[in-house]
């Protein structure tokens, strides 16, 4: 985790990053004059943590969405590195290549092996474009389909960290079947005989989200966001604008509390005070407390109730008003 | 034995509203069980209600070959010159593939309902209640049930002009609601997509719908029942990317422009120009995601064939 100055801000953390060259000042000032200011120091890091506590509980939606977003935010390998123990990584979708933007292997949590698989996204330019921004193409679904079916075939849990802005718009996706991919996975997931868990770490963008986003419990994180098009997207489309993100945002509704209210997700898993990315270890360990409560609950059940569950649940997502069939002429006319 | 008694007591009851008259019964073909289910406005023809205005000359977008629209539509909106194919609608397609036009429609009483009151330019109410006012559609997906050359079948087929024919709630519910007919009455399902992708002013739950006729879909495969996937043109996102593309069959028309993200979206992602026929049905077939490409005026013959092909 980048320590200041190392640290990354977004706009609307710049009194933090304030309070930080504040703390630096009265730390040279201290070193040079020999003056104890360790009580300063205290005060201004006391700020820092009430500062962060004070933005996160005023995010605009689309603050929210730039959270997710954040340089510094955690993604789906330290997530596996700081829960799981012996990890390894599985590749290739045995067909066309293996899709570094989706990642995936076995892993054990407290002693039991699970299928772990997300999204990868770079930490720096070099990784980015490794890692294409997090957007896989379908031979990354495919991939984690391949991996899936083994979870299924050993009887191993599945979970799944979503952090993803879409599925790749390329040309050679389309020649390969994006569409198709990502239709697949979502009709295998669904059937799958063994416990499956989604985390929203960050970005829940679309049909690339949902790729690997059908289970028996779908968790968001604190600050990320999950819904059919990114605001971005959604404002060029609707408002014919590039400008109207911030509206979008709001009028889509996507924040893991909005979710929630929706029945659309089961839970909202907390973050550290201002965000995961002020604290790996802490996200991380009260992802993992989630992760382990919740699948003890769906262990409990068998897998054909699981699956009826699952079917159930998704059955019942949406809005629609029934008019009385005796209103009905028919529309042919 | 009994079953049949039954069931011809049924259908008399629903048919004449009257008292049973075996004379007239045993005169009659056996109607299917299905035929209970709808009681008002069974076996619309839609024929002699939506009359072509005469006289009105219609262009070919894709050869400027001028016809009249009488003519065009004898050809089944197909370009008698270069075989474009042009986009029709429900109706259309229900009058070309049903029997004598003859079709009972189901579930028409559920509508879309501005559940998250989304406002874009403007709310999706009024977009809704405007599109209501002009045209007859009630959702962008309409369902029937009939007889395709004697063969019964259920048909959801999509409206593009209604909000582009996106994937929202109704759609979902619809699509759901004509798979469990389908297992009830054992009939093969075909949907015949159109559209441009998720309904955005449904927001997340939009998304949620491509989970949903998936998981009905699955339970449609137990049932043994087939499904034809139809995509004529547009077919773009959310569609795709769900039972557009998992069709025990995925059949289109020809020259339909078919994916998943759009044109536009990958040209300005590539920065390059997408090559020639990029996303046309052809170029999908190409690659291995189309079973056949079927031109609409073999249609209903190539949808028969394939009913029988799968009964026996
Ligand atoms: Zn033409």
């Amino acid at each position: 985790m980048p320590q200041y100055p190392n640290r990354q801000f977004l706009e609307f953390e710049q009194p933090i990053k304030t309070l930080f060259e504040e703390i630096e000042k009265l730390k040279q000032t201290a070193e040079k004059s020999k003056i104890d200011l360790s009580d300063a120091i205290k005060k201004l890091e006391d700020a820092i943590i009430e500062k962060r506590k004070d933005i996160t509980e005023h995010l605009t939606p689309w603050q929210r969405v730039q959270l997710s977003r954040h340089p510094d935010r955690p993604y789906t390998f330290k997530y596996i590195q700081k829960i799981f123990d012996n990890f390894i990584e599985l590749h290739g979708d045995r067909n066309v290549k293996d899709d570094k933007a989706m990642v995936g292997g076995f892993a054990q949590l407290d002693g039991e092996t699970i299928m772990v698989i997300g999204q990868q996204k770079g930490v720096n330019t070099k990784t980015r474009q490794l890692r294409n921004f997090g957007m896989a193409n379908p031979e990354g679904y495919r991939k984690a389909l391949r991996l899936m079916r083994l979870a299924e075939k050993f009887n191993k849990p599945v979970i799944t960290f979503v952090d993803t802005p879409g599925a790749y718009p390329g040309l050679e996706a389309e020649e390969r079947g994006q569409g198709e991919a990502i239709a697949r996975n979502i009709y295998e997931m669904i059937r799958l005989r063994v416990p499956v868990i989604i985390i929203i770490i960050g970005e829940g963008a679309s049909g690339g989200a949902f790729g690997i986003g059908v289970g028996d419990r779908t968790l968001m994180m604190e600050n990320t966001w999950y819904t059919v098009i990114s605001p971005e997207s959604c404002s060029s489309i609707l408002w014919r604008s590039w400008d109207k993100k911030e509206v979008a945002a709001e009028q889509l509704k996507l924040t893991a509390k909005d979710m929630k209210g929706f029945g659309l997700i089961d839970d909202i898993i907390n973050e550290p005070i201002g965000g995961a990315h002020w604290d790996y270890d802490e996200a991380s360990s009260i992802l993992k407390s989630v992760i382990l409560r919740e699948l003890a609950a769906v262990k409990s059940i068998s897998a054909e109730e699981r699956i009826n569950q699952r079917i159930n649940k998704y059955c019942k997502m949406g809005f629609w008003e029934e008019l009385p069939e005796d209103d009905i002429v028919n529309n042919a006319v | 034995m009994k079953k049949d008694q039954e069931k011809e007591l049924d259908i008399d009851q629903d048919l004449t509203g009257s008292e049973t008259d075996h004379t007239l019964i045993n005169q009659q073909e056996v109607k299917p069980k299905w035929y209970k289910r709808i009681r008002k406005g069974i076996l619309t023809k839609t024929s002699e209600k939506k009359e072509t205005p005469e006289g009105l000359w219609s262009k070919c977008p894709e050869c400027n070959y001028i016809c009249t629209s009488t003519e065009l539509k004898e050809n089944v909106y197909v370009c008698p010159k270069c075989n474009y194919h042009h986009r029709i609608g429900s109706s259309e397609y229900f009058d070309l593939l049903f029997d004598n036009k003859e079709y009972g429609e189901l579930f028409d009483n559920i509508i879309s309902k501005d559940f998250l009151k989304f406002t874009d330019l403007k709310p999706y109410q009024q977009r809704l209640d405007e599109i209501y006012a002009k045209s007859h559609l009630k959702d962008s997906m309409r369902v029937a049930v009939g007889k395709i050359n004697g063969e019964e079948m259920v048909i959801a087929c999509m409206d593009f002009e209604f909000i582009g024919g996106s994937l929202g709630s109704v759609m979902g519910e619809k699509f759901s609601r004509a798979v469990d007919f389908c297992i009830e009455y054992k009939l093969p399902y075909l949907v015949i997509s159109k559209s441009g992708g998720a309904r955005m002013m449904e927001s997340a739950f939009s998304l949620m719908q491509l989970a949903k006729t998936s998981g009905k879909l699955s339970q449609l495969s137990d049932a043994k029942l087939p499904y034809i996937s139809l995509l004529t043109d547009p077919t773009f996102g959310g569609i795709s990317a769900s039972f557009g593309m998992l069709g025990d069959l995925n059949i289109a028309e020809p020259g339909a422009l078919i994916g998943f993200a759009g044109p536009r979206v990958i040209k300005e992602t590539i920065k390059k120009d997408l090559p020639e026929g990029f996303q046309r049905s052809e170029f999908l077939l190409e690659h291995g995601f189309l079973d056949f490409i079927v031109d609409r005026k073999e249609l209903k013959s190539k949808m028969s064939q394939l009913i029988v092909l799968f009964k026996n």
